[in-house]
């Protein structure tokens, strides 16, 4: 029994990544070698529903659900400001990566720009574990002061927190006359993704933009960039600390006198939500919209992401990824498409409608999920046990009170009986007001009995 | 003033030392409500002790001070002489100090197994970098892990329920469940509040045995609560009696069972309330 478990596990370790890297390889494949060959009723409609910006954008929402899941899904901790890292890993992006908006010191490594270009240019991929780290640090700061709140009030405060970092960059190109982030113009040109060495293979162009052609490679950027996430999501999840999320997320309390360390475990979940949404801040400040602006970090896309963990199935990093998938489609690409369907059947143009009607579209999404599937999507099975099946002991306890008081009352006059009437009579030989009945005693056994 | 308070503090710190776990003069208040008044309390080492009291004594807020939940108005708990003043329950618990709850706080969501590895958070060590890379020495840990939890299992005589949620146990089980899940912690000191609420007599007595061998096995000390007074008889070898936030009465139970202070307090009424139930 324990072998062939232990088989199962092995099994499932290391055949998700290579089903993982088989999807984002097939994907690649599609759009860069075989669609272009097809004719064009198969190749026309799949560039339409499903174009490849479309899927980096899939792509680079998925890791920030997966980290919101960290904290969310994992260790119980309701963010509504996840936000805030999203836009703090853009602004690093921003920072490191892209010309300069306020000084003009010029510092260049491995980035894929002329060396004559001015401004900071660090290459994205240690762009990446620098937003990682700061996001990270954030989040611990963050998550410091809350972490004696719980439920409602730590969704306000991180609400709280989501506004003052956005409000903070809106207002960032006047700080005590510092221009830090060019407040609401944001930071326009940002570099492109360097490949590095990659380009060495012969097709591979050095840097990535957001041409057409180059951004079929970001699906194998991105794409590898989600399944480092997916992998430490699980990873984590299996471990002596994923343990201790979950013993926090089910009772905080017991979890403390079973010597799980609250400030450590929430401080490392916020942490290593906040590097997930580290991660991807640059993603989508370099990869996705090549530039950063406060106005793209706004309180709806804490909800949308927040949206992506629920619909989901909060705590499976699986169902957290599918539900990111089927959101940002909808969102960046879905809408428009099923209205310009709608529309050619009904012969009206709907095609900007209902992408303007998203967030009516998503509310009902989630009051129908609510309503018929409130576990998500693919749910973890724990959280499907919970909202499918009353607990045992809650079945078993419809009329237990009455057995077991009877049950008590049995075990008492049983067990008493005999000390009983010591007591008693030792009692009535120091007060005598207090009533000895040695013989009633002997009455209520025999009731019971009965 | 302060000459007797050096004095007790002195004679506290001798009582720590004689003591697996110590409190010492703890006194607990609730606004203007005394919880706990001036109650000093000791556990010799390798013993049941037990501390009784009938309903609102003080007995779990008095526990729950020396567990760590709330911090006491006055006075200090002291484990194997060392003072706990300030220190969270986590760290009461990796110092040794393990607990059962009166109403059951398992990890409902979470297996048997896991709930047991979770109360082996402080004897693991691996952090964040090893587990993700699943380091050899990582892997080791969980695997032994694992099996200390099977066995523990197995010493409750619950191993069959392994991989089940813990909320799906029968009752007497998820009791048995909770235990293990205090043992994994490889306690000094075992505090069980109202461990055989609940249970028929032939349950409770299969437990007073257990709870010996548990003492006799893990070179542990036992403090229970309880307010059913068969089980306390049988099993301490002390008992300490509660009534309004002050001890009343302290000794061995025969002693104890003859207490005139107790029988008025505690049993007199426990014992009048009981006829009145079986009559009606």
């Amino acid at each position: 029994m324990p072998s062939t478990s232990r088989r199962r596990a092995w099994l499932s370790d290391y055949t998700w990544p290579l089903g993982y890297v088989a999807v984002i390889m097939f994907l690649f494949l599609l759009y860069q070698a075989i669609l272009p060959n097809l004719i064009d009723e198969v190749s026309g409609p799949v560039a339409a529903w499903l174009p490849v910006a479309t899927i980096n954008e899939c792509l680079m929402w998925a890791i920030m659900a997966l980290g919101l899941n960290v904290v969310v899904g994992y260790a119980g901790l309701l963010d509504l400001g996840y936000v805030a890292f999203w836009a703090l890993g853009g602004y690093t992006a921003g920072w490191l990566m892209a010309a300069p908006f306020n000084w003009s010191w010029n510092f260049h490594l491995f980035a894929p720009v002329a060396e004559t270009y001015p401004g900071t240019h660090i290459t994205f991929w240690l762009v990446i574990l620098i937003a990682g780290c700061l996001c990270a640090l954030l989040g611990v700061v963050i998550g410091g002061p809350t972490l004696r709140l719980r439920g409602d009030y730590l969704a306000l405060v991180t609400l709280g927190f989501g506004e003052v970092i956005t409000q903070f960059f809106r207002n960032s190109n006047d700080i005590d006359g510092y221009n830090v982030a060019n407040g609401d113009a944001g930071i326009p040109i940002i570099d492109p993704i360097g490949l590095g060495p990659f380009s060495l293979i012969k097709g591979v162009p050095a840097s990535l933009t957001n041409s057409g052609s180059d951004n079929i490679y970001k699906i194998l950027v991105l794409g590898a960039l989600l399944g480092l996430c997916l992998f430490v999501s699980l990873r984590i999840r299996g471990g002596r600390l994923g343990r201790a999320w979950l013993a926090i997320r089910e009772d905080q309390l017991a979890a403390s006198t079973m010597g799980v360390s609250l400030v450590r475990s929430k401080l490392l979940a916020y942490a290593v939500g906040a590097f997930f949404g580290g991660i991807g801040g640059v993603a989508n400040a370099a990869g996705i919209t090549g530039a950063v602006s406060p106005s793209g970090f706004d309180f709806s896309k804490s909800v949308l992401v927040l949206l992506m963990v629920v619909l989901g199935g909060m705590g499976n990093a699986w169902g957290v990824t599918i539900g990111a998938f089927l959101l940002a489609w909808l969102n960046s690409n879905g809408l428009r498409q099923i209205g310009v369907a709608v529309g050619a059947a009904s012969g009206k143009n709907l095609e900007a409608v209902l992408p303007r009607y998203n967030f009516l579209i998503l509310g009902l999404l989630l009051v129908l999920m609510m309503l018929f599937r409130r576990e998500g999507l693919l749910p973890e099975k724990r959280t499907k046990a919970l909202m499918t099946m009353p607990s045992r002991i809650e079945m078993e306890s419809v009329g237990a009170h009455i057995a077991e008081a009877e049950a008590k009352t049995k075990a008492f006059t049983e067990s008493t009986s005999d000390a009983d009437a010591e007591i008693a009579a030792s009692a009535s030989a120091v007060s005598p007001h207090l009533e000895p009945p040695p013989e009633r005693s002997a009455r209520s056994v025999k009731d019971t009995d009965r | 003033m302060s000459q007797p308070a050096t004095d007790a503090s002195r004679a506290g710190v001798h009582e720590a030392s004689a003591n697996v776990l110590y409190a010492d003069h703890i006194t607990i208040r609730f606004g203007g409500l005394v919880a706990v008044s001036d109650v000093s309390f000791g556990i010799p080492p390798r013993s049941i002790v037990s501390l009784i009291g009938p309903n609102g004594a003080g007995k779990t807020t008095f526990f729950n001070v020396m567990t760590g939940l709330y911090q006491a108005s006055e006075g200090t708990v002291y484990l194997d002489g060392r003072d706990l003043t300030g220190l969270k329950p986590n760290r009461r618990a990796a110092l040794g100090m393990a607990r059962t709850f009166q109403n059951i706080r398992l990890f409902n969501l979470m297996t048997v197994e896991e709930n047991i590895m979770v109360a082996m958070h402080t004897h693991l060590r691996s952090g964040v970098f090893s587990t993700v890379l699943r380091l050899p020495r990582q892997r080791r840990e969980e695997r032994a892990a694992a099996d200390a939890a099977r066995e523990l299992l197995h010493y409750v005589g619950i191993e069959k329920t392994q991989g089940e949620l813990a909320r799906n146990l029968a009752y007497g089980d998820q009791r048995r469940l909770e235990v293990a899940r205090a043992l994994a912690l490889r306690p000094r000191v075992l505090l069980l509040d109202e461990p055989t609420a609940g249970m028929n007599p032939r349950e409770s007595a299969q437990f007073n045995e257990f709870v010996h061998r548990v003492r006799d096995e893990k070179d542990l000390s036992v403090l229970l609560i309880e307010h059913d007074m068969s089980v306390i008889m049988k099993i301490s070898e002390r008992i300490t009696v509660m009534d309004h936030g002050h001890v009343i009465a302290e000794g061995p139970p025969e002693e104890i069972r003859n207490n005139q202070t107790v029988i008025e307090a505690y049993l007199g009424k426990a014992g009048g309330g009981a006829r009145k139930t079986t009559q009606s």
